[in-house]
C-alpha cells in the first residue's frame, strides 16, 4: 500500500497495528542446564493512528519498555505482528528494514545518556540523516538548525555539547533528533519522567504542537497515569505483562473495569484530593 | 592551566613525602653499608669511622636529608657506596631498561585487552565471553611470583627463549639487525609475563566499560536510525568508553612498575628491580632512595599523562 492515505481513511485505518505481540527471554540457570522463560509481555494488541496519542501505563516491570523496544525494531519479538500501513515489518529483509526504521523513532527517559556526549547539538540532530545517508553534509546541517528552531532551541547553540544544556533542553534535542527523519510514529518511553514539573508542561506542549503539525502518532509510555492522561486520546493499562484494559481516556476515568486500573485511578484521585484539601 | 599547576604541585608534595619516608625508614633499619666491614679483623674501626665520615654517615638524619635535597636540586642523587659512582648514572641505564620492558609489556597488554574486551562485551553471556571470564579469574588468582616462575621453568625446559639478561654474550659482534633480534628474544619472556600479570584487570575494565556504553540509550537511538553494528562499536561506543580506560592507563603504570620489580629479579632483566634489591640488602642508601624516587616519578608521570590525555579528548573536563 502506498503512503499518504486519503484524509477520510485516516480515521479508520490504523497507521501502526500490533497484533498478538509477545516477547519472552530464555535464560539458563548458572549451574545447571535447566532453562526457564521470562515473559516480558504477552498477546499485546494495540493500534496507533495518525495525529493521535495512545498512552500505555503500568507499573515498572510490567513490560512496557520491552514492548517499546520491540515496536522500535530494536529487539525481535517472539511472536505476533507489527504492521505499518499494512506492511508486515517483521517480514522485511535487511535493506527494507533499514529504510523503514525512519518511520518509527523513539525518545528515551534519560536525556543525559540519550545523547552522544562527544557530539555537539548540530551533529546529534544530523546524526540520523548521516546514518540514513540523506542529503549532503550541508543539507544535513541546515535541516538540523531548522529542527533546533522548531523544538525551541536557539540555532546559535549548534556547537554546544550535551552537558552544556539543561535537562529540558536535552530532551528538546532528543526530540529534534527523533524528528530529523520525518517519522510517522514516535515512541515516548517515560520521556517526561526525569523532568521537573514546569519542563514537563513545556515539553508536553511542544509534543502536542508537533503532533498537529507533523500528524504524528504517539505511543506514550509512562507509569504516571495523571501525566499521561493529559493529552492521550486512548489509554492502555498494562499489568503483569498483559494489556488488561484499553479505552478512550474519558471512558477509562469514568468507568474503570480492571482492579489494577481502579487502584491506579484511586491513587490519582487521592493525590488530587490531598492537593484540594491543602488549597482549601 | 590552573588545573595542571595544581596537579604538578600535588605531585611535588608527594615526591617530597616519599623521599622523607624513604630516608626515615632506612634510618630505622639496623646497621649501614660499612657495618659488615667491622667483622673483618684486618680493617680497623678507625678506617671504618673514616669511611663513614667521608660519606657523611656520621651526621644526623635531618642534615643528611638537607644535603641530599640540595644535591637533588642540582641534579645529583648522591653516590653509590657499592659501585662508587653517581646514583644518577647508575639509574639512567637501569631506568632505560625498565622502561623498555614495561613499555613493551604495556603495549602488548593493551593491544590484547582492547579488542578482546570489546569482543567479550559484544558477545557477553555467550560461551566465548564466559571462557574469557574464567581465564581472567584464573590469572587473577595466580600470584605473579608463581606465574613468573612457571614462565621461567617453561623457558628453561623448552630452550626456546633465553632466560636471563638483556642481550647475549656475543651482542657486540652482531650487526644491527641481529642486535635487534637478540634484544627482542631476551625481551619477549619478561614482557610477556608482565603483560599476562596486568592483562586480567585491563580486560575486565575494557569489557565493563564497553558494556555500559553499549547499553546507553544514545546507542539504542543510533540503532533505531539503522546504524551498522561495526560503526556503533568503533565510532560511538569506543570513544565514549575511552574515558575510564585512560584513567585506568595511568593507574596501570603503577601496577606495571611494581610487577616489573618482581619479573626483573626472577628473569634477571637488568632494570631497576635487581638494582633495588641488591641496594636494599647492602644498605646502599642513596641507590635505594634514588630507585624509589625514580619509580615514584614514573608513577606520577603516568597519572599526569593520563590526565593530560583526558583533558585533551574530553570537552567536559576542559570546561570544568
Amino acid at each position: 500500500m502506498k503512503r499518504g492515505l486519503k484524509p477520510d481513511t485516516n480515521r479508520t485505518e490504523p497507521l501502526l497495528r500490533i497484533a498478538g505481540l509477545s516477547k519472552h527471554y530464555v535464560q539458563q540457570r548458572t549451574f545447571s542446564r535447566a532453562e526457564f522463560t521470562v515473559n516480558a509481555f504477552q498477546d499485546v494488541d494495540v493500534e496507533l493512528f495518525r495525529g493521535k496519542t495512545l498512552a500505555l501505563v503500568g507499573e515498572s516491570g510490567a513490560g512496557k519498555s520491552s514492548l517499546a523496544r520491540c515496536i522500535a525494531l530494536l529487539e525481535r519479538p517472539s511472536a505476533g505482528k507489527i504492521e505499518l500501513e499494512s506492511e508486515d515489518l517483521l517480514a522485511l529483509n535487511r535493506k527494507a528494514l533499514f529504510r523503514i526504521r525512519r518511520q518509527i523513532q523513539m525518545i528515551f527517559q534519560e536525556p543525559v545518556s540519550a545523547l552522544n556526549p562527544r557530539l555537539n547539538a548540530c551533529e546529534i540532530i544530523a546524526e540520523p540523516l548521516a546514518i540514513q545517508r540523506e542529503g549532503t553534509q550541508l543539507q544535513q546541517r541546515e535541516r538540523a538548525l531548522q529542527l533546533m528552531e522548531q523544538v525551541g532551541l536557539d540555532a546559535k547553540w549548534e556547537r554546544k555539547l550535551p552537558f552544556e544544556f539543561s535537562g529540558g533542553q536535552r530532551q528538546r534535542l532528543a526530540i529534534a533528533r527523533a524528528l530529523a527523519l520525518r517519522p510517522s510514529v514516535l515512541i515516548l518511553d517515560e520521556a517526561l519522567s526525569n523532568l521537573d514539573a514546569s519542563n514537563q508542561a513545556l515539553i508536553l506542549e511542544l509534543l502536542a504542537q508537533l503532533q498537529v503539525s507533523h500528524s504524528l502518532a504517539y505511543l506514550h509510555i509512562s507509569h504516571d497515569l495523571r501525566l499521561v492522561s493529559q493529552f492521550a486520546d486512548e489509554v492502555a493499562v498494562m499489568y503483569e505483562s498483559r494489556i488488561v484494559e484499553r479505552k478512550k481516556t474519558h471512558d477509562l476515568f469514568a468507568s474503570p473495569e480492571h482492579l489494577y486500573t481502579k487502584e491506579l485511578l484511586a491513587t490519582v484521585h487521592s493525590v488530587e484530593s490531598i492537593l484540594l484539601e491543602r488549597s482549601a | 592551566m590552573k588545573y595542571f599547576a595544581r596537579r604538578l604541585f600535588h605531585a611535588t608534595l608527594l615526591l617530597l613525602a616519599v623521599s622523607i619516608f624513604s630516608f626515615a625508614i632506612l634510618q630505622l633499619t639496623p646497621g649501614d653499608f660499612f657495618a659488615p666491614m667491622g667483622l673483618n679483623p684486618q680493617i680497623s674501626s678507625r678506617t671504618i669511622a673514616g669511611l663513614r665520615s667521608q660519606h657523611d654517615l656520621d651526621r644526623p638524619l635531618p642534615a643528611r636529608y638537607g644535603h641530599w635535597l640540595w644535591g637533588v636540586l642540582k641534579g645529583d642523587l648522591g653516590r653509590s657506596f657499592a659501585y662508587n659512582s653517581p646514583v644518577t648514572r647508575l639509574l639512567a641505564v637501569r631506568a632505560r631498561n625498565t622502561l623498555l620492558l614495561t613499555g613493551t609489556a604495556m603495549l602488548l597488554a593493551w593491544l590484547i585487552a582492547i579488542p578482546l574486551g570489546m569482543w567479550s562485551a559484544v558477545h557477553r553471556g555467550k560461551w566465548g565471553d564466559r571462557a574469557a571470564g574464567v581465564m581472567t579469574s584464573g590469572l587473577l588468582a595466580i600470584p605473579d611470583l608463581v606465574l613468573f616462575l612457571v614462565l621461567l621453568l617453561a623457558a628453561v625446559r623448552t630452550g626456546w627463549f633465553p632466560t636471563g639478561g638483556m642481550v647475549s654474550a656475543s651482542f657486540s659482534d652482531l650487526n644491527a639487525w641481529n642486535k635487534g633480534k637478540d634484544l627482542a628474544e631476551h625481551l619477549f619472556l619478561p614482557a610477556l609475563g608482565l603483560a599476562i600479570a596486568t592483562l586480567p584487570t585491563l580486560l575486565r575494565h575494557v569489557r565493563s566499560a564497553m558494556i555500559e556504553v553499549l547499553e546507553a540509550p544514545f546507542i539504542q537511538a543510533a540503532r533505531a536510525h539503522g546504524i551498522a553494528e561495526r560503526r556503533v562499536l568503533f565510532r560511538y561506543a569506543l570513544p565514549v568508553a575511552a574515558n575510564p580506560l585512560i584513567s585506568l592507563f595511568g593507574f596501570s603504570v603503577g601496577t606495571m612498575l611494581s610487577a616489573s620489580l618482581l619479573v626483573e629479579v626472577i628473569l634477571s632483566w637488568p632494570g631497576i628491580g635487581p638494582l633495588l634489591v641488591d641496594a636494599i640488602l647492602a644498605k646502599d642508601v642513596y641507590v635505594v632512595i634514588g630507585a624509589v624516587m625514580l619509580s615514584s616519578i614514573l608513577l606520577v608521570a603516568g597519572n599526569l599523562f593520563a590526565d593530560v590525555l583526558l583533558f585533551a579528548i574530553d570537552p567536559r573536563i576542559r570546561v570544568e
